[in-house]
């Protein structure tokens, strides 16, 4: 069984609440004490109608302001496949979050309000699914119920978005646009005859039928060295086993590796997964690697294939957005975290910081709170990480404050 | 049994896997909170994978509420006993005879929120600076707005408004001292993803799962476990039948479903067909529209 992982975005009250609800209710994934529950608690708050988004909103404070704070995790399945949904808040200052449910994303859904149009958060969600290379793109055009179901509605706002494709990260990849009504669940997962000029899929039967991105398979082999397992007991007095998660490419029994930052070499011995004995590991799979020959590896160190070696840089420039209150101070050190390595990095520049609704760089000294912009580190060892737009699974980072223990910043290597 | 609604998603075994040994790389002192329950038992099955043919690098903590189901307790030692695993126990009678907890009244009295007493009073002493627990985002509407590394603080309190982010596969779990960390690799578990991964694991499970003949009282709608730790009232006649747990908690916090299933075959198809959610069996959570969020504020995990 595969999982299909979405993160979904929208602006305030545009509906994405209710439309997850309607995803959940018309797949029958809301059980009938669940449903109770949100009749009760609708009624409680003076709905004549049962609120979907009652669902979603899981905290007090969200459910006394009627809005999403956090990012909510939601499941369901088909006989097809499993879903798991990020869905992020659409308030301004919250894009933090926004990032972060689509750090795992396969596809970004983007929610518009089809009597606003194109609107200020509908270009930070692109502009942050276009920043992660996240493969699919579906745009809802929401509401079309309060638009009289409007074929010309419909095209204009289709045709808006189009000028933002252009030249973008998705302007030769296929963009989905879909007329819905969460509401009467409208499109979402059946068709409906009100939108009958609209002659494609709604939007469960387009999910069912994307196939899972699986790209990062074919990039350079890449296995971060999470954890070493002796277990010198009788039976296996001299094992000595790398334990990870292939981060990219595959890597072979009999194949040979070389080990860095040392750069010393050897053959691989065996690929284990348990009691089971394997030919080959491919991206995602956590496994287990023995080597020929007794070297030095530990935590931290990254195996590769010498047909591509990445380049260790004591310097990164790297995209980064700020996640943090407290403001990014460039000479400050932080600790880039990077695959199982952690590492001391001074922030030696800072560029510019991108102004996402219009796409204008701006010459700026300082850096906030949802800030999105291009710094260069200097590190204290160097880094093995490749470009994110080459390898995205090994062209990633977060920065920790070294005092506040906090996550303050993610960011993607030029 | 050939249709994909049967199959365990693996990414999520490889997803937990790396989650666990993040947990044993980052840690000086992680344990698992092991109830006996499915979730749990999950979670020494993820562990024994993760470092084989290492052994499991954490003990286990059971805090024991006294109400356990005699079989959920008879199943833990068998499994400790069976994989050589350490086991820890700390006991919620002990933080009521010390007067840090006081027990409920009335007919709902339960242990279910003692238990945090008895849990903060462990890791202080044993000094853990991660407990690995099973909960799942599926489960209940607070938990799907949990991390995978939970930060709490000193008193373990949970503060959904200053969460860390997670990005990708990074996981940050550095603490400042006194604080300490939950992990939740199963996070993106549902429940069918448990018992079809018990199933193809082939996973040995308490037999309160299955179908069995009991005692029991009707209340509120549920049917409860008749012991001698409910508080029941004249009109609350005991009768036998044939029923099953969903989920194991307490026997004062726990409803039984009435039930033919004696294969895990059954189970599955139970769910699949089910019309009421897993934790709709939990009396726990049926005590305000927020119990859970108020009880993982206050240290639960």
């Amino acid at each position: 069984m595969d999982v299909l992982r979405i993160t979904t975005s929208g602006s305030v009250d545009d509906g994405k609440s209710t439309l997850i609800g309607r995803l959940l209710f018309d797949t029958k994934s809301i059980t009938q004490d669940k449903m109770e529950a949100l009749t009760a608690a609708s009624k409680r708050k003076g709905l004549d109608f049962t609120d979907l988004s009652l669902l979603t909103d899981g905290l007090i404070a969200e459910r006394e302001q009627g809005i999403t704070i956090d990012v909510a995790h939601i499941y369901f399945s088909t006989p097809n496949r499993k879903y798991i949904i990020a869905d992020t808040p659409g308030h301004f200052e919250y894009t933090r979050n926004m990032v972060t449910g689509a750090s795992t994303a396969q596809v970004s859904l983007i929610l518009i309000d089809a009597r606003k149009g194109i609107v200020e958060q509908t270009y930070r969600h692109f502009f942050i699914a276009c920043m992660l290379r996240i493969p699919h793109l579906v745009v809802c055009i929401n509401k079309m119920d309060l638009v009289e179901y409007d074929e010309a509605r419909f095209n204009q706002i289709h045709e808006d978005f189009q000028q933002l494709l252009k030249g973008s990260f998705y302007e030769d990849k296929e963009v989905k646009f879909i007329p819905i009504s969460s509401l009467y669940g409208e499109n979402v997962v059946t068709k409906t005859e009100k939108i009958s000029w609209y002659k494609s899929q709604p939007l469960l039967e387009f999910l069912e039928e994307i196939e899972l991105d699986t790209t990062d398979r074919q990039h350079p082999a890449r296995f971060p060295v999470q954890y070493v397992i002796r277990p010198k007991t009788e039976q296996h007095h001299d094992f000595r086993g790398f334990a990870g998660k292939v981060a990219s490419g595959s890597f072979h029994v009999g194949a040979e590796i070389v080990s860095l930052p040392n750069g010393q070499r050897s053959k691989i011995k065996s690929i284990e997964k348990f009691e089971q004995q394997l030919d080959a590991a491919h991206a995602t799979e956590s496994v287990v690697i023995t080597l020929e020959d007794e070297i030095d590896i530990s935590r931290g160190n990254l195996l590769v294939t010498p047909d591509n070696i990445p380049e260790g840089r004591k310097e990164l420039v790297a995209q980064i957005c700020w996640m943090d209150q407290q403001k990014l101070s460039a000479g400050k050190t932080y600790l880039l975290v990077h695959g199982a390595n952690r590492i001391k990095a001074k922030v030696q520049q800072l560029h510019h910081v991108v102004e996402v609704t219009t796409n204008r760089i701006e010459e700026k000294t300082e850096m906030g709170l949802n800030d999105i912009g291009k710094i260069t580190l200097k590190t204290a060892q160097p880094v093995f990480a490749d470009a994110y737009q080459a390898n995205p699974a090994n062209g990633t980072f977060i920065l920790v404050d070294e005092f506040s223990n906090a996550t303050v910043a993610v960011g993607f290597v030029d | 049994m050939s249709s994909i609604q049967w199959q365990f998603p693996r990414a999520l075994e490889d997803e937990a896997i790396y989650i666990l040994r993040e947990t044993a790389a980052q840690f000086e002192r992680p344990a698992i909170l092991f109830s006996g329950g499915k979730d749990s038992i999950t979670l020494v099955r993820l562990a024994q994978k993760a470092f084989y043919p290492g052994k499991i690098p954490f003990p286990l903590l059971h805090v024991d509420t006294g109400h356990n189901f005699p079989e959920t307790i008879e199943f833990r030692d068998w499994l400790v006993e069976t994989l050589g695993l350490e086991l820890i126990v700390r006991n919620v009678q002990d933080s009521i005879n010390q007067g840090k907890a006081k027990e409920e009244t009335g007919k709902y009295a339960s242990r279910n929120a003692l238990q945090t007493v008895t849990l903060l009073d462990a890791i202080e002493e044993l000094k853990f600076d991660a407990c690995i627990g099973g909960a799942r985002r599926d489960e209940e509407k607070a938990r799907a707005k949990e991390r995978i590394f939970s930060v709490r603080d000193e008193f373990g309190q949970w503060n959904s408004k200053i969460q860390r982010p997670e990005l990708f596969d990074h996981l940050n779990g550095k603490v400042n001292i006194g604080e300490n960390v939950r992990v939740f690799p199963i996070s993106n578990w549902t429940e069918l993803d448990v018992w079809n991964y018990i199933r193809e694991e082939g996973l040995a499970i308490p037999s309160i799962y299955f179908s069995h003949e009991r005692k029991i009282i009707e209340r509120d709608g549920m049917y409860w476990p008749y012991s001698d730790f409910l508080n029941t009232t004249e009109d609350e006649k005991p009768f036998p039948a044939k029923v099953r747990f969903r989920t194991v908690g307490d026997m004062t916090c726990t409803a039984a479903v009435m039930s033919e299933a004696d294969k895990l075959e059954d189970i599955i198809t139970e769910i699949l067909a089910a019309k009421i959610s897993e934790r709709g069996a939990r009396i726990d959570d049926k005590r305000s529209e927020a119990a859970m969020e108020k009880r993982k504020n206050a240290g639960y995990f």
